[in-house]
């Protein structure tokens, strides 16, 4: 573990990191024209955040329980128009109420 | 003369409009980035702890952090170092748990206006998190780099300060603050998400049925040896493809404002 230096540890994983972040925004300069490419880049983004919030969201609180309901709440919150920073709080603010009543 | 003098001007005014637009856009950004500066405190204190039990001073934490701003990758880094595995592994683990980056950073270049300058590329490469991609494609047409960095002004730093305070201070928030604000970034993807949702009755099946598959995979005993980061890419690009299959989109939908 000696040999090993943290400084150098970190320039790897910051360069990597940094390589494939910036790779497809620097090489792709134009508009993709392939019809399927451009519907599968359409869907992307709504998989990939419907994916990262179900079930991380009744993970990562204390009791799932409490993160169901902040789900719920976000989700009609945000149907019927709250904004961003609106609909974020709440869910904070959801977890915080329901996991003080019920731990 | 009378000519020249008034295209100089015309450039000046065109010039100052250009200037109020990044200004403004830089506000929003701020704006938005203000709540995810929030919950990124909460998640990289959490990254902080994580560094020092892998035995990072507080200022190699701070510098991990600020240089990486990734989550999954910070923890996956940090666990590396503390077993004290080889440069390459760290490459390669470093690559899986951020490739999902990938995918986000082309989704970004087709927001961009084709000639948005190379420097820009590269500052706003450097930010390409969930939540600022979130944020970035829920943006109305062509996405403004100043945007970004007003949102990278409020967010990087409280990454950065939060790993910092999380390995020089350990257990300061309890765990039901901790709780309480580990849900906002969620919150935030619903905001994204919903409305769109709402409008598109494809986009809110293709929601449902990511969360359903997202669901049924973590519960499934053979995926347990497959890491967080690796569902994320392997059911984005199922679910994005079949969907892209079955329901192309129109030019019209597919352009700019798409997302």
């Amino acid at each position: 573990m000696m040999e090993h230096n943290v400084y150098l540890y970190i320039l790897v994983m910051a360069g990597v990191t940094y390589a494939i972040r910036v790779l497809p925004l620097t090489l792709i300069r134009n508009q993709v024209n392939n019809h399927f490419l451009r519907s599968f880049l359409y869907y992307v983004p709504y998989v990939t955040l419907a994916v990262m919030t179900f079930p991380a969201i009744i993970e990562a609180t204390q009791t799932p329980i409490a993160g169901v309901i902040a789900l719920v709440a976000g989700i009609l919150l945000a149907w019927f128009g709250a904004s961003l920073f609106q609909v974020s709080v709440s869910c904070c603010i959801v977890v915080f109420i329901i996991e003080l009543m019920i731990l | 003369m009378n000519k020249k003098i008034d295209t100089s001007r015309d450039n000046i005014s065109t010039q100052n409009k250009v200037r109020n637009i990044n200004i403004k856009e830089l506000k929003e950004g701020i704006r938005d980035g203000t709540p995810i500066a929030l919950g990124y405190l909460a998640v990289s204190f959490t990254l902080g702890i994580a560094a020092r039990n892998a035995g990072l001073t507080t200022f190699q934490g701070f510098l991990a952090a600020l240089l990486t701003n990734a989550s999954a990758g910070g923890y996956a880094g940090f666990l590396l170092i503390a077993s004290g595995g080889t440069y390459w592994e760290m490459a390669l683990v470093t690559m899986i748990t951020n490739a999902r980056y990938l995918l986000m950073s082309f989704a970004v270049s087709q927001k961009l206006k084709p000639d948005t300058p190379i420097y820009h590329r590269l500052a706003i490469g450097y930010d390409i998190t969930d939540e600022l991609f979130g944020i970035s494609i829920a943006r109305k047409g062509w996405l403004n780099p100043y945007y970004l960095y007003g949102a990278m002004i409020v967010a990087i730093p409280a990454w950065s300060f939060g790993a910092a305070m999380g390995v020089a201070a350990g257990n300061i928030l309890s765990a039901r603050a901790v709780s309480a604000l580990s849900v906002a970034l969620y919150g935030m993807f619903l905001a994204i998400i919903i409305p769109p949702a709402k409008i598109n009755r494809v986009i809110a099946v293709v929601v449902l049925i990511s969360f359903i598959a997202s669901f049924i995979v973590s519960k499934m005993p053979f995926f347990d040896n497959i890491s967080t980061a690796t569902r994320i890419i392997i059911l984005t690009i199922m679910i994005a493809g079949i969907a892209a299959l079955l329901f192309p989109v129109s030019e019209k939908e597919g352009a700019n404002d798409g997302a």
